[in-house]
């Protein structure tokens, strides 16, 4: 493995693959009623958030502390960031202060890019502006085996806002490298004009790919979009790109229905698709906690697992 | 009365000659001439004085990054002797006070010649012409017109300053950019910017603009200069205006010439640094190659640097936060002979012609972009074009230090440059 995990184009198939057996392992803690592992003792782990983004801030945060890191919480809000200070010396300070491994997320592209020039830990990146989110695609990627084995020949569908979508390209990266079949669906306004440079396949009709799909990922899609003409109405979006009940009958029985939320209910999902037993929602956060154990736990720690989990 | 002589350089790489030089004036060309000074030019080639009609001085506003100063010094020993300073400064040079400062402060400097653009709306704001009559009236003899960082946009403002330009031989000189195409633009809109989840610049939105300003100096008439060309389609459009015998005019930087929009995903300097952001973009392969190829064939007129400095903290941050430009005075005769010289495109007198004789004719400059010959300013530039170094900024004489060539190898050296008979640097020093 890499020192950071910026990308998920930083990891290579047997990374990946590590990194889900060792959550695989990992989970089974989750299942016991002490969840905590000695393993990153002594080591701390920041929690470095310009965006607010309490979900993704607390999986971290419980993912460090059952494995005995120290956390520090650093919020962009009311803290000298918002009073100017630049990347750069937020860095610094963390370095000064002995970070091991600095979890950021950021509203521009590129930010832990630039955040693993001037610090000496690794660097995880929690979500940077449209680029990745690296262990949303780790967590989608686990909670995708669980239901259905190994993901290679798997057909996955990525519905929504590819556009903006840090999620979606982080899942066409990863699960390329996995063997899964990825095909993005959304209006062409909401893909990337190069789209087809990606290793991916391309269709503007949901319904014709819903059949063959083992799994469909739906994005959320930011009300905001229609005012800069990306799509015309919410429910114009929603009769041609929404997963509702209809939709849903259209795929196979043992297909799922996958979102990283949070949801627009009503718009891209329809509320009963959401609850229903294909979906897959409430595993992906609970899954998210494993998940970025494992990352953190062979970012820093990286010694054979067997042991402790006995 | 003191003479130079220039012994043995090698006018526009040719034959070596001896250059005499009296009264600024170049007196006599020939072999075995003598001096009061003698200047040992053998292997060197005598160019003329470089004209950069694009660069950024910052001054008055930001003197942080750059002054007429520090940037004319860096002009001089990039082998310039004149420089056209834009108008993006703060206050802006929109009136005939503010360019005359800055011309006074270029005539106070005496590194080289700095002709004031003279912003083409008050403010830049796009919404009313500024007072170009008085700017060209000045002692600064403003010639040059533009709003240079920003796009005059709006059609009938661009109609009615190329045809206002008209009554003293202006020229305006257009930052082709459409405004709503380019609202949080990033980099250039292609491959890299999808998989890097950038905001896209398309090349749409410098064609769109260059076709319509093209249409519209044809059809009043007027002369139109358009900054920094940096795709194949702007180079398109521009042929065709050419072609029909429009008066129209363009440049290119010299980073657009070498650079594309991939070192944005992966350089020597890691992945989004901000080092490669700059308007407009880095564009891709394809676009490069089609540059080179107008410079070649006279489709683009001339280069231009758009040195454009920024202190560091403005650059050491994460890329959309960080500021567009890239310094260029000191390398751009060194990028030119990579991308031009070496690559078969263009000779020594090539060279001459697009960086010293068209954009001191679009400036209307009447003493620089002379051919060396007797009876003409002896405005001088020699080169040493058999070396190669390793770009290190720390000895650059620019106050800032935002050059993407850092240790790269460029070839060539300027070794003198002399503005009216008068080094301003010698041995590759400032004199």
């Amino acid at each position: 493995m890499k020192r950071h995990l910026i990308s998920a184009a930083d990891l290579s198939r047997d990374d990946a693959l590590l990194i889900l057996d060792t959550a695989d392992e990992l989970a089974k803690i989750s299942e016991r009623s002490i969840k905590k592992l000695p393993t990153l003792r002594g080591r701390t782990v920041v929690n470095l958030f310009f965006e607010d983004s309490t979900r993704t801030r607390i999986s971290f945060e419980a993912a460090a502390k059952r494995l005995s890191a120290d956390v520090i919480n650093f919020s962009a809000k009311g803290s000298s960031v918002s009073k100017g200070e630049s990347l750069k010396d937020t860095a610094l300070t963390l370095e000064a202060m002995g970070a091991d491994a600095v979890v950021i997320r950021h509203g521009a592209s590129g930010a832990p890019h630039r955040l693993a020039g001037w610090v000496r830990g690794s660097v995880v990146n929690a979500g940077d502006g449209t680029h990745e989110h690296p262990t949303q695609a780790l967590l989608d990627a686990f909670t995708m085996r669980r239901r259905l084995g190994p993901l290679d020949g798997r057909k996955v569908t990525i519905v929504g806002d590819v556009l903006h979508s840090r999620v979606a390209r982080s899942n066409v990266l990863l699960l390329n490298t996995l063997g899964a079949e990825v095909t993005l669906v959304a209006p062409p306004t909401l893909l990337p004009v190069t789209v087809d440079s990606w290793p991916c396949e391309v269709s503007y009709d949901l319904d014709s790919v819903l059949p063959k799909s083992d799994v469909v990922m739906m994005l959320r899609v930011q009300r905001e979009r229609m005012n800069a003409a990306f799509f015309p109405t919410e429910r114009e979006y929603s009769r041609r790109y929404g997963l509702d009940r209809d939709r849903v009958a259209k795929m196979h029985d043992e297909a799922i229905v996958m979102h990283p939320g949070p949801m627009n209910r009503g718009m891209e999902i329809a509320a009963e698709v959401a609850d229903s037993p294909r979906s897959t929602i409430v595993e992906q956060v609970a899954n998210g906690v494993t998940t970025r154990m494992a990352v953190l736990y062979l970012l820093l720690g990286g010694a054979d697992l067997g042991g402790e989990i006995q | 009365m003191t003479t130079t002589v220039i012994k043995g350089a090698k006018i526009l790489g040719g034959e070596p000659a001896d250059i005499l030089i009296r009264d600024g004036v170049v007196a006599e060309i020939g072999q075995g001439l003598a001096g009061d000074t003698e200047i040992d030019a053998r292997g060197l080639i005598a160019l003329p004085g470089l004209v950069d009609l694009h660069t950024h001085l910052r001054e008055p506003g930001r003197e942080d990054a750059e002054t007429v100063e520090t940037g004319t010094r860096a002009a001089a020993l990039g082998g310039y002797t004149a420089v056209h300073a834009m108008a993006n400064t703060d206050p802006v040079a929109d009136t005939a006070g503010v360019v005359e400062q800055v011309w006074r402060l270029g005539q106070e400097a005496g590194h080289c010649d700095v002709r004031p653009v003279g912003a083409v709306t008050v403010g830049l704001q796009g919404e009313r012409l500024a007072e170009l009559g008085a700017m060209a009236d000045s002692a600064a003899r403003v010639r040059v017109f533009s709003d240079d960082g920003k796009c005059v946009s709006d059609a009938v403002l661009m109609r009615r300053a190329l045809e206002y330009v008209k009554a003293f031989d202006g020229v305006v000189a257009q930052h082709a950019q459409e405004p709503r195409l380019t609202k949080d633009a990033q980099m250039n809109e292609g491959a890299v910017s999808g998989r890097l989840g950038l905001t896209g610049w398309p090349a749409v939105a410098e064609e769109a603009v260059i076709a319509r300003d093209c249409l519209l100096a044809a059809h009043v008439g007027s002369r139109l200069h358009v900054c920094h060309l940096s795709t194949a389609g702007s180079v398109e459009i521009v042929r065709w205006a050419k072609s029909k015998g429009w008066n129209v005019t363009a440049e290119v930087t010299p980073h657009h010439l070498l650079l594309t929009d991939d070192l944005v995903e992966d350089s020597p300097v890691g992945s989004y640094n901000p080092i490669y952001k700059v308007n407009p973009p880095l564009r891709t392969r394809a676009d490069v190659e089609a540059l080179r190829e107008a410079l070649a064939d006279g489709t683009i007129d001339c280069v231009a640097t758009d040195h454009a400095p920024h202190p560091v903290e403005d650059k050491e941050t994460e890329w959309a936060a960080a500021a567009m430009g890239m310094i260029g005075l000191e390398t751009a005769l060194s990028v030119v002979q990579e991308a031009m010289v070496e690559t078969g495109l263009l000779d020594w007198a090539g060279v001459a012609e697009r960086m010293s004789f068209a954009p001191a004719r679009i400036g209307r400059l009447e003493e620089h972009g002379r051919p060396i010959e007797v009876g003409a300013p002896a405005n001088i530039t020699l080169y040493d074009a058999a070396v190669r170094a390793e770009v290190d900024p720390a000895g650059y004489a620019s106050r800032s230090r935002n050059t993407p060539y850092e240790g790269r190898t460029l070839p060539g050296r300027v070794v003198a440059t002399f503005l009216r008979g008068r080094p301003t640097v010698l041995d590759g020093k400032l004199a």
